[in-house]
């Protein structure tokens, strides 16, 4: 399960980094996304996998029942989530406007400031 | 956007789904849920009135200037935070209160609960803000 | 009076919060914010002196212990940091209703400028690298916004470079973090440093920690991953690229060094031996970089970028001398560099632009000789002229490279502290001693002042600043920073004491733990 998992971060990761690649600003946005997408299933993984028991404590006990899932990885991740939520929102309306000044969305046509 | 059905849809639909937002919202402490979820839930309610019908009708049914919103969650959000301090405790301490109710028990009342709502407001705020302007042809500058 | 570590980050959010209700109105945005950065002022100097005096502060959020709660930690390093940011945020605060037109104002400038404070505080006094990570992210969402502030072309170009790459950054980092939490279970910093040097497996943890390097490489800026710098920070208003200049990347250098002085020094043989390389090609290529520039503020950029590389070379060779030498030269640099940009609009509001080819408008050094001492005073210190801050910060690191036998790394850096000194001469000569009248590139020599280079002074000047005269404001804010320079340069004896200081608690991690975690961890 784990190998499945760290490939599939991997592909994410490569993909994300493909479409960055491009020439295309919306698929840099997008690009964005994946790379998030692989952080997170990194940390999902790295934090170990376990299956069928939530982290919940039951109402008569003071600590978690064995070999229940690590609520901390759950926790990260939902931050990072939350995080990206508000980034790629403010990439999207950056990307607009900036479509909107340039007409184009050739990352090319972005070269003005690097010289 | 100019379709009867999603209009009259979203007439029936704001209102279950702003109520949804709140139980989401107030389930958070002990169930799935809380203020970021509730809030996305509502903003994403009123996302669609502003599909179907347009972005100046949604901040009129809003009522509140959405900047007040979000400057009134932060002000909750953070003096959840200093309740607990008057009473010689750790900022961010959760305080908590027995609120008697006319029916049943207790309802027990605290600071993560007023914490939740300031995060809820924030959320509202900031996602429709955002959305709002990207619907909006011409950027407001005020 | 542990409330002391958290009240550098609660004040500038409860201003950000209070300014946000207050949207209506600017002048009451105004009033508070600048009331906000000199309350974080001051309570970062007393909690400052109370480290010095008293030990390593630390705060558990909610009650919860370490290290399963959110801990914040004042060693000596953060609080000098959040001094720093305080005196940042007072003199951008005020030079900011001078140099950020209205409309840009309008757009929540002063509550955003609160919440990057609270950010870079927040980064700085955190003790948990998770929570690292959440306040790099606060204090860059607010500087994304704060840079594409206006929406014009090149602040819109500089802003998809810049939040590109330092999400890239972020998205390393987090892949970091959740590896080390995997490799040693835990996030808290000192119990990180604990359980670090118990790992068995060395070979994940110096991976892990090469990866941080690259995260944080990439936000203070060092070679090869300054990319981002150099396009993005002189396109916004002045104000807003000098808080910029100064607190941003030495974020990152100061992750870099908590990360690898507090955690991670199981290699240091490895790492520090490719965070040397990577100081001296820095140092360089920012200079190199800032020779071929003819915009003030992006040659102010490059050498930004150059000057990091001092600062990481302090960390590389990780003698308790070296370590107080990038101390004192981040100290140094953050004044000098902020006031350098903020000098920029002093002088871009003198002559009508900031290009160094283009002719401006009137010779600044016959209309305004106050600007031209200032910029002398700023110039100079960084260039490493005694007796100014910045000649003490490299000598300190010089002699430290000496002790260390690492020729190499000194004799890049003197040379490239001479070729500053070119640079600096180079804006002196171009923006304020020349005449108007004279002939672009006549007084350096060096350039010829061919057809390509006509077309190129064409392009799109990024006018974010004001029109007219400086105001009294703007001389104040510059003349201020430029005394504190003087006078860190005055007062070199006690500041090194300081930095002599905090190198030795960043090189014994015990106090810092037992602060954390209790006296038997």
């Amino acid at each position: 399960m784990e190998l499945l998992f760290a490939i599939i971060a991997g592909v994410l990761f490569a993909a994300g980094l493909y479409l960055m690649l491009r020439r295309s600003i919306l698929k840099l946005v997008m690009g964005l996304v994946l790379i998030g997408h692989s952080a997170n299933i990194t940390i999902f993984t790295a934090g170990g996998l376990t299956r069928a028991r939530s982290a919940i404590i039951a109402p008569d006990a003071t600590t978690l029942p064995a070999g229940s899932a690590d609520p901390l990885p759950q926790a990260l991740i939902l931050t990072a989530i939350v995080i990206s939520f508000g980034v790629l929102a403010f990439a999207i309306v950056l990307v607009s406007r900036a479509w909107q000044e340039v007409g184009n969305d050739d990352t090319d046509q972005f070269a003005e400031t690097d010289r | 956007m100019n379709s009867i059905i999603l209009r009259t849809a979203t007439r029936f639909t704001l209102p279950l789904l702003l109520l949804f937002a709140i139980v989401v919202l107030l389930q958070g402490h002990n169930k799935p849920g809380g203020g970021f979820i509730g809030g996305l839930i509502a903003a994403a309610a009123f996302s669609l009135h502003a599909l179907a019908f347009d972005p100046a009708e949604t901040r009129r049914v809003i009522r509140i200037d959405l900047r007040t919103l979000i400057g009134a969650g932060l002000v909750t959000a953070l003096v959840s935070g200093f309740i607990p301090m008057v009473q010689g405790k750790t900022f961010m301490t959760g305080v908590w209160t027995k609120v008697p109710v006319a029916m049943g028990e207790p309802l027990k009342v605290g600071t993560p609960l007023l914490f939740d709502l300031g995060v809820f407001m924030v959320v509202v705020g900031i996602t429709l803000l955002m959305v709002l302007t990207l619907l909006e042809p011409e950027e407001k500058t005020d | 009076m542990s409330l002391l570590v958290l009240l550098p980050v609660l004040i500038p959010l409860c201003v950000a919060a209070l300014s946000m209700v207050a949207w209506r109105s600017l002048v009451l945005q105004r009033v508070l914010g600048t009331l906000g950065s000199v309350a974080l002022l001051v309570s970062a100097v007393a909690l400052l002196l109370h480290v010095d005096r008293e030990g390593i502060l630390a705060l558990q959020m909610g009650s919860w212990p370490a290290p399963f709660g959110i801990t914040f930690v004042a060693d000596r390093m953060g609080a000098i940091m959040t001094v720093l940011a305080g005196a940042t945020g007072v003199a951008t605060f005020l030079y900011s209703p001078a140099s950020v037109d209205e409309r840009r104002q309008r757009l929540f400038y002063y509550p955003l400028l609160s919440v990057l404070l609270a950010g870079v505080c927040g980064a700085f006094l955190t003790g948990d690298i998770f929570n690292l990570y959440v306040w790099f992210e606060v204090l860059l969402m607010s500087s994304f916004v704060l840079l594409a502030l206006g929406g014009e072309r090149p602040q819109l170009e500089g802003a998809i470079k810049y939040v590109t790459l330092n999400l890239i950054s972020s998205v390393l980092f987090l892949i970091a973090v959740g590896i080390l939490y995997g490799a040693v279970g835990t996030l808290n910093m000192a119990d990180l440093a604990l359980k670090v040097a118990q790992a068995e497996d060395k070979g994940v943890i110096t991976a892990v920690s090469v990866l941080f390097m690259a995260a944080f490489g990439i936000k203070s800026a060092a070679f090869p991953l300054f990319f981002w710098l150099p396009s993005s920070y002189h396109t916004p208003p002045f104000a807003v690229s000098a808080i910029f200049a100064g607190l941003l990347t030495k974020v990152g250098v100061y992750a870099l060094i908590r990360v690898f002085t507090t955690i991670f020094t199981q290699d240091t043989a490895y790492t520090h031996t490719i965070l040397l390389i990577g100081a001296g090609l820095t140092m360089v290529t920012g200079v190199l970089g800032a020779a071929a520039q003819f915009e003030f503020r992006r040659v102010l950029s490059f050498h930004i970028v150059s000057q990091i590389g001092y600062m990481i070379m302090g960390l590389a060779l990780y003698t308790p001398l070296a370590l107080a030498g990038a101390v004192f030269y981040i100290m140094h640099h953050i004044i000098v560099k902020a006031n350098l940009f903020f000098i920029a609009g002093l002088a871009h509001r003198i002559r009508g632009t900031s290009s160094l080819k283009r002719a401006g408008a009137v010779s600044v050094y016959r209309v305004s000789p106050l600007t031209c001492i200032i910029f002398l005073v700023a110039a100079m210190s960084l260039a490493g002229l005694p007796p100014l801050s910045g000649f003490f910060a490299k000598l300190i690191l010089v002699r430290a490279g000496l002790e260390a036998e690492s020729y190499t790394i000194v004799g890049v850096a003197i040379v490239v502290g001479l070729l500053t000194l070119f640079s600096m001469t180079k804006i002196w000569a171009e923006a304020f001693w020349k005449s108007p009248g004279e002939a672009p590139g006549e007084s350096t020599g060096g350039e010829p002042a061919g057809r390509e280079h006509a077309e190129r002074t064409e392009e799109p000047e990024c006018d974010s600043a004001l029109a007219g005269p400086p105001t009294a404001m703007m001389y104040a804010v510059c003349g201020g920073l430029a005394v504190v320079t003087v006078l860190v340069g005055v007062f070199a004896g006690p500041v090194f004491g300081l930095a002599e200081r905090t190198a030795a608690e960043l090189l014994n991690n015990g106090a810092y733990i037992r602060a954390v975690l209790g006296e038997n961890p």
